[in-house]
């Protein structure tokens, strides 16, 4: 953050002083009170001292309207940039009898037919009923490469303001312009539909208390201060109690909230309202798709076994050669493996013929010009080939090891012209976990959250991969009715429960869940039925949106923390220049030794105003989050933000005390 | 044996006989209030008040029951005050001026026990023990129930049903109060506090002149009014008077049945919440604040700080010779950190920093350990303000024993913790700024505005203890620390309950590692904390201009 950032945010931030939009926060709108009011006693009894503070109460206001514009401000920068790809549009509607009308984007309703063809713009929400057809969705996304969307299954749902790149499609309207996807980013990404989440809320309570209790205090000072024989001027109140207050956090309670939304716009997800980036913080079950989010979702190979007496070299370059040809990225792996083993890299021998996959052979592989035969597939399916009856003893047990493990077992066989077919190995193909997963879910276990991992596999192959990754918990042949009894018996227990889903059989689960992440490959009913749309279609990132849920409560809590101790020191400034004149002996309590009663409150008022902007950075950026058990973040956040925030204020105040005097020595 | 080698056995002494106590009492109460039999002596008392003592009560009928009892009650005693010279036993006293009357009864109610009469000139014992005596036992089994509400509000899962305040009245005050207070009493006649009916004696003295003593039953009342952190003495010298309280034993007795219940309700809440070590964490946090105090005090008391003390070689002004500094200031720590309010010895006339910090036992909300129930309720509270700040700096909205912390608590909470404050600072506020308040002081200053201070503390934190000095009899100070009793102790019970049912309706969420564990000295010290920063903050400016500048001169 700049400081040319914080000027150009300074209009928006005087907007801001309408007392109807302050009324919202009780907190600065007792500040702004406090500053009409000293500027009434500075206009009225113009003497340097009222006058510098009625500035600073002022500054104090506006520094915290500036934090809320800051926050804002970025959100604004996207919503422009999305508006540009809401530029009007001219939807071609296919009428009932077959005909193509034009009209305007906007005229469309819900259940409008409209024709896209290459080139053109969608123009608005809704599924493809007809065709194939490749997006560019960077408009929506930031990601350049086009997607393909189809009419029916789960890739049927288009954005309205993206590009159709190739092909044609007849796409059903699903949402009335000015609520359609990009309407709503709009409005989300600017803050505009904003509401406090519930944990605002209740913590607005809590500052509105401690504000009343601080306002009690300061009144009832003036009686009890007259009768010491130390009246006080009412700017001096004033002052003590903007002190006291809880300014800071007052200040950049809406920033925490808005920074927290827009963390999670830039990893590319949308939240539909704060209050399930709340939820997020509070996760205690993750469910996790098996197939790209825990494993790559594509058996790959990973080691060769070789029949005993055949060369293990003679294995690998076979289980090659008769992959070279095979498109499907079992067959790449197959490939890859063996050049990593050393593989010599020849490439497909001419005059091959390929021979491809089929239900009814299940094998694939090669017929060579001269005559040898290579073929790779299922155990039985290979034996029928041979015209044998059982495997040599040591593939049947490396077969039997493999799915047992829950991996897949790929038998390669090899038959030269003249004679017998040979059983060369088998290539162990299984679903392959990916790098670094086991790390991630140990840290979320420290975390306190429970992962479930949910797949269709069977329970045999579930759980070994379920092993291998280190979830807590396996949901194997998981219907999507099974998936939301999951759902229901984990919030029954109390915990709130996260998922992902694209399709509209995932629907009803999304909805269910506290934090709902669709995809935004996935289908429209998706996308309504959650709370949140990851842009990128990454379900690793659920992991991510946890992680900034719990940051933007810690950031709350730990300027609240701060803001708090802060009055310790603020009282240890104010209440021995108030009162030293009626009973001297209160100068002990100045252990700042600050220059003059007149310096000391302004220091105090000075701090409590520049802190905010000290703390705008933090509170946009949020504290940094490390995984810890909740007794370890506890430990480390009470000493940073409780002992800080007691100890900071007595430095800085003193500094403005030194700095002031030294300015203004005799004047004050 | 010197005065330090006998305070500090005596204060081992305490420790040792709380410690055996622990266990079975706070074992008992739980046990007590969760037993689904009643006896053959309760469940005649039931069809008498046509309760049905099987029906559990809701959060509204609970609050319900626990004002209209205490309505009633303050109506009864209130009359019984007023129309006393008509009872038998009456002594010849005449019946309570209006106003008297209304902040006696007040005070009794709410088990504050501020007394703005002097017991031995006022009162017949009608009065004394069938009214007195009579609200020692149930405004304490009252502060029982409640705080027993709100641990069924920790423990219960989705129901509205706080249990029966009808049952929990009658089991507190029969099974627990009454056996004790037995015990207690029977104890302190051994010691030697008076117990009779008999009428005044009047002597003749060795100076040729006459006087008039007084006895009564005032064994009886002294047990229950040190259990039931009541504190209001049968004398107007409260535990001063040598009837009352007349040796070494006798004090060290009722600093015993001071401290009980409070201390064991620990146990009781770690029992009821199958979490004993939470009961452990929230004593440790009570004890840590008592300690401190009693340190303070001890060390002001004893090293005889100030010129008067020094010249005299001790501050004995306004302690009883027969209990020295450390049993005084002993004494005064547990009165003030109980709300109990019974002195041993006048705590006006400690030097600044030991009146100040027995002061500020009462401002820290009654929770070291609070009075008998109050204490339980009140540091309970006090948890949720800081697991809401503390709760959300491990990364999760707050929770404390597997309830979330929502606006709805906070709104409870927040009034509860704003509701003393502001009686005490808008009450000083005003009679300071009234120019007849001067008058009432004792003392010039700062030491008569602490005296103005102390009052208003004492009331509206249910305490009762009086600083002393001030006269406290003009209308306007009876109805004014009146209605900061009455204010002082039912709104935040009435906010207790309704956090206690808002809390009941919840779901229990399960703990796991990412939760914020409230068992663990560092959350005990947080708790501290807590309860320190948020009332140094709101009584900084008038400890300043009392206690601090005083001990500062």
């Amino acid at each position: 953050m700049t400081l040319s950032l914080l000027v150009r945010q300074l209009p928006t931030a005087l907007a801001k002083l309408d007392p109807r939009h302050m009324w919202r926060n009780p907190v600065m709108f007792v500040v702004l009170v406090g500053s009409v009011l000293t500027t009434v006693l500075a206009v009225a009894d113009p003497d340097g001292f009222t006058v510098a503070i009625a500035a600073w109460l002022w500054l104090t206001v506006l520094f915290g309207n500036l934090a809320e514009a800051v926050a804002e401000g970025r959100g604004k920068a996207q919503a422009a940039s999305l508006r540009a790809a809401r530029k009007d549009t001219v939807a071609r509607r296919l009428e009932r009898d077959g005909s193509v009308t034009e009209v305007p984007g906007t005229d469309l309703v819900v259940g409008d037919r409209v024709v896209v063809e290459a080139g053109e713009v969608i123009p608005g929400d809704g599924d493809v009923v007809e065709g194939i057809a490749s997006v560019d969705e960077s408009a929506i996304t930031g990601e350049s490469a086009p997607v393909i969307r189809e009419a029916g299954g789960d890739r049927s749902a288009v954005t309205g303001g993206t590009t159709v790149l190739s092909d044609r499609i007849v796409v059903k309207i699903t949402a009335a312009p000015g609520s359609t996807f990009l309407d709503t980013m709009i409005a989300l990404v600017e803050g505009t539909s904003r509401r406090k989440t519930p944990n605002e809320n209740a913590l607005t309570i809590l500052l509105s208390s401690l504000t009343i209790v601080f306002l009690l205090a300061v009144a009832t000072l003036a009686p009890m201060a007259d009768y010491a024989g130390a009246p006080q001027r009412t700017v001096v109140l004033v002052a003590l109690l903007v002190c006291l207050i809880p300014t800071t956090i007052g200040a950049l309670l809406s920033a925490i909230g808005i920074a927290g939304m827009d963390r999670l716009v830039r990893v590319n997800v949308l939240a539909m309202s704060g209050r399930a980036v709340e939820a997020a913080g509070d996760v205690g079950t993750l469910l996790l798709d098996k197939t790209g989010t825990i494993t790559y979702g594509n058996r790959r190979a990973t080691s060769f076994v070789a029949q005993a007496g055949v060369d293990p070299e003679l294995l690998r370059d076979t289980a090659r050669l008769s992959s070279l040809a095979d498109p499907t990225p079992e067959g790449r792996s197959i490939v890859e493996l063996a050049l990593e083993q050393g593989a010599p890299d020849v490439p497909l021998p001419a005059g091959a013929e390929i021979v491809a996959f089929s239900a009814t052979t299940r094998m694939s592989g090669l017929d060579l010009a001269d005559g040898t035969v290579v073929r790779k597939g299922a155990a039985s399916a290979v034996l029928a080939w041979l015209d044998r009856t059982s495997l040599p003893p040591s593939v049947e047990s490396a077969v039997a090891h493999i799915s047992a493990d829950g991996g897949t077992p790929l038998v390669v066989a090899v038959r030269r012209p003249g004679e017998a077919g040979q059983i060369l190995g088998v290539v162990h193909l299984k679903d392959v976990v990916k790098p670094g997963m086991a790390e991630r879910f140990a840290e979320l276990r420290r975390m306190g959250i429970r992962t479930v991992m949910v797949t269709g596999d069977n329970a045999i192959t579930a759980k070994a991969i379920a092993a291998e990754a280190g979830v807590d918990d396996v949901l194997a042949e998981a219907t999507p009715e099974e998936k939301m009894a999951f759902i229901r018996q984990e919030q029954a227990g109390g915990r709130l429960v996260a998922m992902t889903g694209d399709g509209t059989n995932d629907a009803p689960a999304l909805a269910a869940a506290d934090v709902g992440v669709a995809m935004s490959s996935g289908t429209s009913a998706a996308k309504e039925a959650g709370n949140m749309v990851d842009l990128d279609s990454d379900p690793t990132k659920l992991i991510d949106i946890v992680e900034i849920g719990k940051q933007l409560l810690i950031t709350r809590g730990a300027l609240t923390t701060f803001s708090v101790a802060n009055d310790v020191a603020k009282y240890f400034a104010i209440i021995p220049a108030m009162l030293v004149a009626a009973y001297p002996s209160l100068e002990a309590l100045d252990v700042m030794r600050l220059h003059s009663p007149e310096s000391a409150i302004l220091s105090a008022v000075i701090f409590n105003a520049l802190v905010i902007v000290a703390l705008i950075p933090l509170s946009l950026r949020g504290v940094a989050y490390r995984v810890a058990t909740a007794a370890g973040l506890l430990r480390r956040n009470l000493l940073v933000y409780g002992l800080g925030g007691l100890v900071v204020p007595f430095v800085g105040i003193k500094l403005v005390d030194l700095l002031l005097s030294s300015l203004f020595g005799s004047a004050l | 044996m010197s005065d330090a080698v006998a305070g500090v056995l005596s204060l081992l002494a305490l420790v040792g006989l709380l410690a055996l106590a622990y266990r079975p009492l706070g074992d008992f109460i739980a046990g007590t209030l969760e037993s689904p039999r009643h006896s053959r002596l309760e469940r005649p008392l039931y069809r008498l008040a046509g309760v049905n003592p099987d029906a559990a009560q809701s959060t509204r009928s609970y609050a319900l029951a626990v004002v209209g009892f205490s309505v009633v009650s303050l109506a009864l005693l209130f009359l019984l005050l007023v129309l006393q010279s008509f009872l038998p036993y009456a002594r010849g006293q005449a019946g309570m001026p209006w106003d008297m009357a209304l902040n006696t009864a007040v005070s009794f109610v709410t088990n504050t026990n501020w007394q703005s009469y002097a017991g031995e000139s006022t009162l017949g014992w009608t009065a004394q023990a069938a009214g007195l005596a009579v609200q020692n036992f149930v405004s304490a089994a009252v502060g029982i129930s409640v705080a027993v509400a709100l641990i069924r509000g920790f423990t219960r899962n989705r129901t509205d049903q706080l249990g029966n305040f009808w049952v929990d009245l009658v089991r507190v005050t029969l099974r627990v109060l009454l056996p004790i207070a037995f015990v207690g009493a029977v104890l302190l006649v051994v010691a030697g506090t008076v117990q009779s009916f008999s009428s005044d004696q009047v002597v003749d003295t060795l100076t040729g002149g006459q006087q008039t003593i007084t006895t009564g039953p005032a064994a009886s009342q002294e047990a229950i009014k040190e259990l039931g952190t009541n504190g209001g003495g049968f004398y107007n010298a409260n535990s001063a008077h040598p009837f009352e309280n007349p040796n070494g034993f006798s004090n060290l007795l009722e600093i015993f049945l001071i401290l009980l219940i409070p201390v064991a309700l620990t146990r009781t809440l770690g029992t009821m919440l199958g979490n004993r070590r939470q009961g452990y964490a929230v004593l440790g946090a009570m004890t840590a604040l008592i300690v401190t105090s009693l340190a303070i005090t001890t060390w002001a008391e004893v090293g005889a700080h100030g010129q008067a003390a020094q010249a005299a070689g001790a501050a004995m002004e306004g302690k009883e010779t027969r209990f020295g500094e450390w049993a005084s200031a002993l004494f005064a720590t547990a009165t003030t950190g109980t709300s109990t309010g019974a002195v041993n010895s006048a705590h006006d006339s400690f030097t600044p920093a030991g009146g100040g910090a027995v002061l500020v036992n009462m401002m820290l909300g009654e929770v070291s350990p609070g009075g008998v129930g109050a204490g339980i309720y009140g540091i309970l509270v006090m948890a949720i303000l800081a697991v809401f700040v503390a709760g959300l700096m491990v990364g999760r909205t707050p929770e404390l024993l597997g309830k979330k912390i929502r606006s709805t608590e906070m709104r409870y909470v927040a009034l509860y913790t704003l509701t003393t404050p502001a009686l005490v600072l808008v009450g000083v506020g005003i009679a300071i700024a009234l120019p007849s308040t001067a008058d009432a002081m004792g003392n010039p200053g700062g030491h008569g505005f602490t005296e103005v201070v102390y009052a208003f503390t004492s009331a509206a934190n249910n305490n009762g203890s009086a600083f002393g000095g001030i006269t406290v009899t003009s209308t306007f100070f009876q109805l004014m620390l009146a209605g900061a009793m009455l204010l002082g102790r039912f709104v935040p019970i009435l906010f207790v309950l309704a956090l206690a049912g808002s809390l009941a309706r919840q779901g229990k969420v399960p703990a796991t590692t990412g939760t914020l564990p409230t068992h663990t000295p560092l959350f005990a010290g947080l708790l501290v904390g807590v309860i320190l920063v948020m009332t140094g903050l709101t009584y900084f400016p008038a400890l300043a201009l009392g206690p601090i500048a005083e001990a500062l001169a």
